[in-house]
């Protein structure tokens, strides 16, 4: 996974609460089995008609999408399945960052592991970036802060590990391993 | 010592290094539940890390989300009926099972079926393990009292390679649950109306423990359904103390702890309920007794009602564009609709007394012209278990299909799928846009209520077709 420490996007908005995994990744694009390659079935549903073609009116169809790394959801954002194939396609299509109020515990996990980022914000900065698309922003890991166009720094909470292992590109398999001792000594006390 | 929750008490039993301010917890998983679809990027980590398995014998593996329901005796069978990506992902799990040394309750298992219904059907879920499986609806096995939650596939290789996870101890959620169902009314109704009540998110960062009276009156099976759904109230999980009612359930099961095991199991099982002042950081009580079949009538499934209540309107564009999507109106209710698809299924209500309940109705019927009936056992037992009874007879009968064990219609990867426009009642878990096949719209209900829906060809009130 890509280490990540400072992402300078223009946004793109999905102005509804409760977007489902289904709905990122359809479940019949689940058969796959590697990693990459599902960003073109990113939101399939939404994006594509019936035959295929893309929807002049979806925003990720739009050229003024393009490009853009850091996706502004509504409340709930990635609730539903815990398929890891959620955050793969984002990051297949390009996006690094999800931002919303809030984000659902396996969406946020699966994200962690994969180098996007989950920022939580408040419902007023939150409620300005849904009425602005587009606009460009900076998410600093470093400093954990959202930067609005005007210069404006919103603090968003990471915990400590998280931000350690999205900045140095981990997905926390080495720490695990490194825990051998403590785990066989948990093991053996059971035993 | 401070009083505990069973949450707690669990939770502490597995920490193998303590949670900081800087660093996760290490928490020790008892059982791994594995299946095709969120597995075989995990076993390509292990292979590229030259890491084996470190307890095979903590997995439980089986083939259940994209096989076909069909009748498939060998991979051969899987290669002629299945779409290649699909049959292609079931033979990487044959092969990789192999490789690592994991038993596969296979196509030749007596015990294949949906991961969340053969564990406690094979004994192998128990009050007080901790439980994870690559698929949100391991919630299942708190009804238990086991600590049981969904984790994404780098997850399953952490648990593959080391059988612990790096977690954050979650919030504690009481649900506190009184009063008696009237009759047509079922377990389903009861998670669905908790899902309503406190939303999609309601439950987001905390685990659930559903407790009171009206809990202690429910089968394990009706237990497991409702904390089956607590993920979609965007529960971590969701846990019910175990009593004489688990132990009945699980006495004899083969993975269950048999003879002097038993009893020492026993004796330590009952010292997990919650303590009585242990502290929740937040509680919600619900009244059952008032409560009529409930249905979703739009694409989550916290958007639902009373089967005969009318729809409800919001000024939210979300709001309007689901019932745009359902075709459904404002101020009118869910009760008459028309319905082209009937499914009874899947591991929130494909177990032996779901189709028991919807087989008591359909008895001595015919289900209406135009709607398909798929019935889905959860698992070859269940299988057997109706097919013992008569079940599938009934099914046939009424002019329903008798299917395999999988998840079919519940995630519409293989075969099993809605049309386009098509509106499905099914006694599944998720109605989400397309969840049932692209296009397709769900009405979440029961299976009383499904084959209700099923006989009149119409969204219908179960209560006026029982005798
Ligand atoms: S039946 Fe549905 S919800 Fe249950 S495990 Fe299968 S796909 Fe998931």
């Amino acid at each position: 996974m890509q280490a990540i420490k400072i992402i300078r996007s223009t946004t793109v908005v999905l102005p509804f609460d409760d977007i489902d995994t289904d709905q990122i990744i359809p479940a019949r694009f689940l058969t796959t089995t590697t990693k990459t390659g599902l960003g073109t079935s990113l939101f399939n549903d939404w994006r594509y008609d019936a035959d295929g073609k893309p929807k002049p009116d979806f925003v990720l169809n739009s050229p003024a999408s393009k490009g853009a790394a850091i996706l502004i959801g509504g409340r709930n954002f990635g609730c539903g399945s815990s398929r890891e194939h959620a955050p793969w396609a984002l990051i297949d299509f390009g996006i690094r960052a999800v931002v919303s109020t809030e984000i659902a515990d396996i969406f946020r996990n699966n994200s962690l592991k994969n180098g996007l980022v989950p920022v939580l914000v408040d419902s007023d900065t939150h409620a300005w970036l849904m009425a602005n698309p587009g606009v460009e922003i900076t998410i600093d890991l470093e400093r954990r802060t959202l930067e609005l166009p005007d210069g404006r720094e919103i603090a968003f909470p990471i915990d400590g590990f998280s931000r350690y292992c999205l900045m140095n590109g981990l997905d926390q398999m080495g720490y695990l391993l490194e825990s051998a001792d403590a785990i066989d000594a948990y093991e053996a006390k059971r035993a | 010592m401070t009083a505990q929750s069973l949450f707690e008490k669990v939770w502490d039993a597995h920490v193998v290094t303590p949670e900081s301010d800087d660093r996760p917890a290490v928490l020790y998983v008892d059982l791994h539940l594995i299946h095709e679809v969120t597995s075989p990027q995990a076993f390509d980590v292990l292979r590229e890390q030259g890491l084996r398995v470190r307890r095979p014998d903590l997995c439980l593996a089986t083939l259940d989300h994209s096989i076909p329901t069909v009748p498939i005796a060998s991979l051969k069978d899987l290669q002629i009926v299945s779409e290649p990506a699909a049959a292609n992902q079931v033979i990487k799990m044959e092969q990789n099972c192999a490789e690592f040394g994991i038993e596969l309750r296979n196509f030749a298992s007596a015990e294949r079926g949906i991961v969340h219904v053969i564990a406690p059907e094979l004994g192998a879920t128990q009050p007080g393990k901790t439980i994870v499986c690559g698929d949100s609806h391991t919630s299942t096995h708190g009804a238990f009292g086991a600590l049981a939650f969904g984790i994404g596939t780098t997850e399953v290789g952490h648990v593959l390679a080391t059988q612990c996870l790096l977690q954050r101890k979650p919030k504690a959620l009481a649900i506190n649950l009184s009063g008696k169902l009237a009759r047509g009314v079922s377990a389903k109704d009861i998670i669905l109306k908790i899902i309503g009540e406190i939303g999609v998110d309601g439950g987001t960062g905390h685990v659930i423990e559903y407790r009171g009276p009206a809990i202690a009156g429910l089968s394990m099976e009706e237990r497991m359904t409702i904390c089956n759904m607590s993920i979609e109230a965007g529960a971590r999980a969701g846990l019910m103390a175990p009593d004489d009612v688990t132990y009945e359930y699980m006495a004899g099961r083969p993975l269950a702890p048999a003879g002097e095991a038993w009893d020492k199991a026993v004796k330590a099982w009952r010292k997990l309920p919650s303590d009585e002042d242990a502290h929740f950081d937040r509680s919600v009580s619900i009244e059952v007794s008032d409560l009529k079949p409930m249905v979703t009538f739009g694409t989550n499934p916290g958007m639902v009602v009373a089967i005969d209540q009318a729809l409800p309107s919001n000024g939210d564009a979300a709001f309007a564009k689901a019932l745009n999507y359902m075709q459904l109106e404002a101020g009118k209710p869910v009760l008459g609709q028309a319905v082209d698809v009937v499914f009874i299924g899947s591991c929130t209500n494909g177990r032996l007394s779901d189709i028991e309940a919807a087989a008591s109705l359909l008895k001595g019927r015919r289900i209406a012209d135009n709607v398909r009936l798929l019935v889905v056992p959860g698992s070859a037992p269940v299988k057997r278990a109706a097919e013992a009874l008569g079940l599938d007879e009934i099914v046939r009968a009424a002019g329903g299909e008798w299917r395999e064990p999988g998840c079919s219609m519940c995630i519409a990867m293989n075969g099993d799928k809605v049309a386009p426009g098509k509106l499905a009642v099914s006694t599944s878990n998720r109605n989400f846009e397309g969840r049932q096949g692209s296009g397709a719209r769900t009405i979440l209900a029961s299976p009383l209520t499904a084959a209700a829906a099923a006989v009149n060809g119409r969204v219908t009130d179960p209560r006026e077709l029982l005798n």
